[in-house]
């Protein structure tokens, strides 16, 4: 070929391939280059704390239930629905699992048991509703908002710390990642950790990953969210998939519940507090768009880090309060949608 | 014969009620009626009493339920436009109170917190106050029509982010008024018994009357609620319309924020209308007004509000704390949302169809 | 069962309440046939395809497909897709989020896993096979409308289809993307896939396709050979009139006689809106009836919508008694004096859940203004009115519109828009739906209200109404003006020889 001619074909081969990425694709890349962005560009400002290797890995610690939660939901957005119950149901999850170990010297695992439990019947109720009721999700999972938040007053009103030592025990739990380890202030060489819900954390992720990639049910979320009626049309049970994305999510509440009680080791009505919209953010942050059929996993776990990076920004820069907190994630929030709306359309008109 | 003709117009004006929309709330309202009256009759008791400044005032949980059903009812005006012309719910209007009250707050303490005077006569605070209430809800109403994000999603930025916008206004502190005038719009005017919320809420649905009969807006809403195509073609302008639903729920938000804070003269932020959406969004659907839109009765949504009102201030007696309550009325959106599901009905009235064949079946047989 | 023949349809019945949709109708496809199936309004079309299809059942008559000698039941569109027949609808119904590939496979097969491989390759290789320009891993919405319907037909082909039906896939292609469906149909022809086309587009018809059927009124008109039907001969059939049928039709007179009888009232130049007609000039006098005709879906109510503004006009200008005037939507329509009856009164016309005097007042209401509503009585007047007026059968004025029947229903849409007094009032289909007794009275209000200087336009599929109304007709065909007849010109013949294009006999 003239080198001219191989020229332009490299060209159109870039258009090209700019016109055919996917969605999906092309919001993740712009989520991870706009966290690596702004660890980056943390480091150099904020330098020392944001140098050592155990910030990020606190980060995981703190957002582990953030990340299972976010996968959730995804989830549910993807096929173009929404779940605003799993703050109240982690709440929930947390005050019971309390209550069962240190009121009725419970066993660890049996705690589990009910946190995926309660979870799942969130799941199952919801999901019955808004996929074979055809209600509105958004009042259903606000109802179960309320209702979790509700129950989690009536399950025990005052916040308490658990005592339980088998619980203790799993929660003191620190798995060492070698390698990353930093000199404290008085010189000893410090491990990094990382928690057991990060491993849950990162487990979720990789399966979920899997599940949307690799398998027919995955991609019929897809499907429906993309066209609810063309779904049909094709051949998919489009009630059974949304039903299964409302009751994966809801097990995922209970499962993320159960971490975020192991972080924090105490049950209280005020816990996980506005987490659903952290989630949702998270998710949005992430690539998943509202509208449904277009979400990756990877980006809604850059999604964490990212608001949980730009909050730490944030309040290392001297704007701590909790009111800054809300106005930070929702004017995130507002910008990528904005940013996400501007690249859909330019690629709809190359 | 006479009988017989009594009797015919007794079901006809029964049946002609029961088809009424207003007879949800209504019915609503005697379910509870009677339960209290069941339960316990001295629940309906009315006490004149004497408040702290010694001027008299009624008392008793029919005057609580007139008292604080009153913020709901402003809302409802504004929210069941909102539901009529867009087909979604508004659930914002708790954090947009929060803001509204912090205005009204910061424009009379000035940059003290703890001020002995009004910087600003409190007119002037309520103004503001409306204005900024407006402006948020022009930004949703923007979202809504002219970027056509679903009303619940759109309004869920400002449900994020309002109680924080709340707490910056007043940079994070708690204002307290002392300034007695003040208390009256949340409390009682000297000499008057019945609390002046009741009042303001008076003034509202007046007000909103007025505006439904001297203007077209209740037609317009209707009909861009129910059909936007042919209500373009009929000259209106849908995303306009869907528009000013929000900025007339902002004013609403401006009047109830008023007088949230001035119950307890001063304001804490993560608390101050919580959940009130839910009961709002409650109402609406209790006053029998479809959650998707069109056709709306705005007597029906007030007096779902004091129904509502009504429901919360039963469950205080039966010692439900505050922090339980959604519990509840989440079981009753539940119930309310699945009886009006399509579906559902069809299937209730599939059933009825079929008792009936089977009753008269056995009539003749 | 004949050697080639693939499908058989014969004596079909079927009904809805109030409707007898269709009447006895036969229909046979063979092998590697592209047939054309047409009618207007009301034929029966969409019915047929839909009892082949499984959507609904028939009431009687017989489905054979080749392979079994017994008919076959088809209850759902599952049955139908087993058996072989396959629809491609107008609307694209893919997931435009997903690969072409996964549109192609997805929900075909069981099974728990998704191999990208294999799918992909296979897609490449029935891509390619079929000559469709797209990749298997590109996404289904970069591509464009055209190459989304190939997708479509793709998949159907793959699934082993012996029946394609085509409903109306042309419809939002431009002319090279037609030419590309069209030889993808060569393809499957030669592959031996018999093809139904459904489509209103004469053109098309006569370039691609082998043989016609045609329904009209739920009855089989007949199935012909493409090259033994001339063009005018299959107008006349649709329409349903006799060629030589010169019936006694007196075509109408202007009866305005003002001293502005002649001046245009309003006039278009290269009007064009997004809704996919060619630019047209327009103009219309006092007291002048005009009507638009032409095959369903030749672009008459496209043409009239840009009028009112109805649709996004994207070029040309409207004027009004010689001064430009700027419509870009209804309202500036209605404040000039026009007024629009649309042609689907169900999604554009009634406002369902408001009552019937609303509905009245509506348009005029919004004319009148935001802060002057009518008062109840006033509201009654005009209701009662135009209630007599038109006889409009209705329990009383506040009942819901969506209660009345249909042509109730059309006659209070009808009272809005007289009640607004309008310069210049279109009427689409205004006898749709309606009792034969009250067309006549419409059509003898039309003549009356032009004769007091309004101008009218009137559209119709049938073609006797505007010859009894109409004093000039712009003839449309495929989305474009081509014959403006009047005077001497209007007759049947010589609309259904416009219709068709007088050279390609």
């Amino acid at each position: 070929m003239s080198s001219s001619k191989k020229a332009t074909a490299e060209k159109l081969n870039l258009r090209d391939r700019f016109k055919n990425i996917t969605d999906t694709n092309l919001l993740l890349l712009i989520t991870i280059v706009v966290f690596f962005a702004m660890y980056i560009g943390a480091m150099v400002f904020q330098g020392k704390g944001f140098l050592r290797a155990q910030t990020f890995f606190n980060i995981l610690n703190a957002n582990a239930c953030l990340i299972i939660l976010s996968c959730g939901l995804s989830l549910v957005m993807i096929t173009g629905s929404i779940d605003i119950s799993v703050g109240g149901v982690t709440a929930l999850v947390s005050m019971c699992c309390a209550v069962y170990l240190d009121f009725h010297n419970g066993n660890v695992f049996v705690a589990i048991l009910i946190a995926l439990a309660i979870g799942l019947g969130f799941g199952l109720v919801q999901g019955f509703l808004v996929a074979y009721l055809d209600i509105q999700p958004f009042i259903v999972t606000l109802a179960g908002m309320f209702f979790a938040r509700g129950m989690t007053t009536i399950v025990n009103a005052n916040p308490f710390n658990v005592g339980n030592e088998q619980f203790v025990a799993l929660k003191e739990t620190r798995i060492i990642v070698p390698g990353f380890g930093y000199e404290n202030k008085l010189g000893e060489y410090v491990n990094a950790y990382i928690q057991i819900g990060v491993i849950v954390a990162l487990l979720t992720v990789a399966i979920l990953f899997c599940v949307l990639r690799w398998t027919k049910l995955g991609r019929s979320f897809y499907a429906v969210g993309g066209n609810k009626q063309s779904a049909l049309m094709l051949g998919i049970n489009v009630k059974r998939t949304k039903f299964l994305a409302h009751l994966i999510c809801g097990l995922l509440a209970g499962i993320g519940g159960f971490v975020y009680f192991m972080y924090v080791g105490s049950g209280s009505p005020s816990h996980a507090s506005g987490m659903e919209m952290n989630a949702i953010a998270s998710s949005i942050i992430g690539g998943t768009m509202l509208t449904g059929g277009v979400g990756n996993i990877i980006g809604t776990f850059f999604g964490v880090l990212s608001l949980s990076t730009i909050q730490n920004i944030v309040s290392s820069a001297g704007f701590g309060e909790a009111w800054w907190t809300g106005i930070t994630i929702a004017a995130m929030l507002c910008l990528f949608l904005v940013v996400q709306s501007i690249v859909m359309s330019r690629k709809k008109r190359a | 014969m006479k009988s017989k003709k009594i009797n015919f117009s007794i079901s006809n004006f029964c049946s002609g009620l029961v088809k009424r929309q207003i007879f949800i709330p209504i019915a609503a309202l005697l379910l509870l009626a009677v339960f209290n009256l069941i339960m316990d009759p001295s629940f309906y008791k009315i006490a004149l009493g004497y408040n702290s400044e010694g001027y008299p005032v009624l008392t008793g949980n029919l005057i609580t339920i007139l008292d604080y059903g009153s913020e709901l009812a402003i809302l409802a005006i504004g929210m069941t436009l909102v539901t009529a012309a867009s087909g979604g719910q508004d659930i914002s209007v708790g954090a947009g109170i929060a803001i509204s009250g912090s205005v009204v707050l910061r424009v009379l303490c000035g940059t003290n917190s703890r001020p002995e005077t009004l910087q600003a006569p409190i007119i002037v605070a309520f103004l503001v106050s409306c204005v900024a209430a407006m402006l948020f809800g022009a930004f949703n109403g923007t979202l809504v029509a002219y970027f056509k994000i679903q009303p619940m999603v759109a309004t869920l930025i400002l449900f994020t982010a309002g109680r924080s916008i709340a707490a910056w206004i007043n940079n994070n502190e708690l204002p307290i008024i002392s300034d007695p005038s003040f208390a009256v719009f949340g409390g009682f005017i000297p000499g008057i018994p019945i609390p002046t919320p009741f009042f303001i809420a008076v003034i509202c649905m007046i007000i909103m009357a007025l505006v439904l009969r001297f203007t077209t807006l209740g037609l317009y809403t209707q009909s861009v609620g129910i059909n936007e195509s042919s209500s373009r073609l009929n000259g209106l302008n849908p995303n306009f319309i869907k528009f000013l639903s929000f900025v007339i729920l902002g004013l609403c938000v401006a009047v109830a924020g008023l007088i949230k804070v001035s119950r307890v003269s001063s304001i804490n932020y993560s608390v101050i209308a919580k959940d009130i959406e839910m009961d709002a969004i409650l109402a609406v659907a209790l006053g029998g007004n479809a959650l998707g839109g069109g056709k709306f009765n705005m007597m029906a949504s007030i007096l779902g509000a004091y129904v509502i009102q009504f429901l919360t201030t039963t469950l205080y007696k039966f010692n439900v704390k505050s922090d339980e309550l959604p519990a509840y009325k989440a079981v009753v959106v539940i119930v309310l949302v699945v009886l009006s599901a399509p579906i559902v009905r069809e299937y209730l009235s599939g059933l009825g169809k079929r008792l009936k064949a089977k009753l008269s079946v056995k009539e003749v047989g | 069962m004949k050697d080639r023949t693939v499908l058989e349809m014969k004596n079909i019945h079927k009904s809805f309440p109030g409707v007898r949709a269709l009447q006895g109708v036969d229909f046979s496809l063979c092998e590697g046939e592209i047939h054309a199936l047409m009618g207007e309004n009301g034929a029966g079309k969409s019915t047929l395809i839909k009892v082949l299809t499984g959507v609904y059942g028939k009431d009687e008559g017989q489905i054979f497909i080749k392979g079994s000698d017994k008919a076959v039941v088809i209850r759902s569109p599952q049955d139908a897709q087993r058996l072989g027949i396959s629809t491609v609808y107008q609307e694209i119904t893919l997931c435009p989020n997903l690969s072409v590939a996964e549109n192609m496979f997805i929900g075909r097969t069981a099974g728990f896993g998704q191999n990208w491989k294999k799918m992909n390759a296979d897609a490449d290789r029935i891509l390619k096979s079929l000559d469709i320009p797209a990749t298997a891993t590109q996404q289904l919405a970069s591509c464009s409308i055209a190459v989304q319907q190939m997708v479509a037909i793709a998949r159907a082909v793959d699934m082993d289809c012996k029946v394609l039906i085509l409903d109306e896939p042309t419809s939002s292609l431009d002319e090279q993307e037609v030419e590309k469906l069209f030889g993808l149909m060569r393809d499957l022809k030669a592959r031996g896939v018999g093809i139904i086309f459904v489509t209103h587009f004469l053109d098309q018809v006569y370039e691609v396709c082998d043989k016609i059927t045609v329904l009209r009124d739920g009855k089989l008109v007949g199935e012909y050979e493409i090259k033994d039907l001339p063009r005018v001969l299959l107008v006349s059939k649709m329409l349903g009139k006799d060629l030589d049928d010169m019936s006694d039709i007196k075509s109408a007179e202007i009866t305005y006689s003002g001293a502005d009888a002649s001046k245009a009232v309003f006039e278009t130049e290269q009007l064009v809106s997004d809704a996919g007609i060619k630019p047209f000039d327009f103009h219309i006098n006092k007291g002048e009836v005009n009507g638009f005709t032409g095959l369903l879906g030749s672009g008459r109510s496209e043409c009239v919508r840009a009028i009112f503004g109805a649709d996004r006009v994207i070029g040309g200008t409207v004027k009004k008694n010689g001064k430009v005037v700027k419509i870009s939507k209804p309202i500036d329509a209605m404040r000039n004096g026009i007024a629009y009856l649309p042609e689907d009164r169900k999604i554009d016309g009634i406002v369902g859940d408001l009552s019937v005097r609303e509905n009245i007042i509506l348009a005029l209401q919004v004319l009148k203004g935001f802060f002057k509503p009518f008062t109840k009585a006033e509201a009654n007047k005009f209701a009662d009115e135009y209630i007599k007026l038109l006889g409009i059968k209705t329990a009383s004025a506040d009942t819901p519109i969506k209660s009345l029947s249909g042509g109730n229903q059309q006659k209070v849409i009808l009272a809005r828009w007289l009640l607004t007094h309008p310069e210049y009032l279109i009427l689409d289909e205004p006898t749709r739906g309606i009792d034969v007794g009250t067309k006549i009275d419409i059509q003898k209000l039309v003549l009356k209200l032009a004769s007091e200087g309004m101008s009218i336009t009137f559209i119709s599929s049938e073609t006797d109404e505007m010859l009894r109304t109409c004093s000039r007709l712009v003839v449309m065909r495929d989305r474009k003006v081509v014959g403006e007849l009047s005077g001497d010109e209007l007759t049947q013949n010589m609309i259904m020889n416009t219709i068709a294009g007088g050279d390609k006999e």
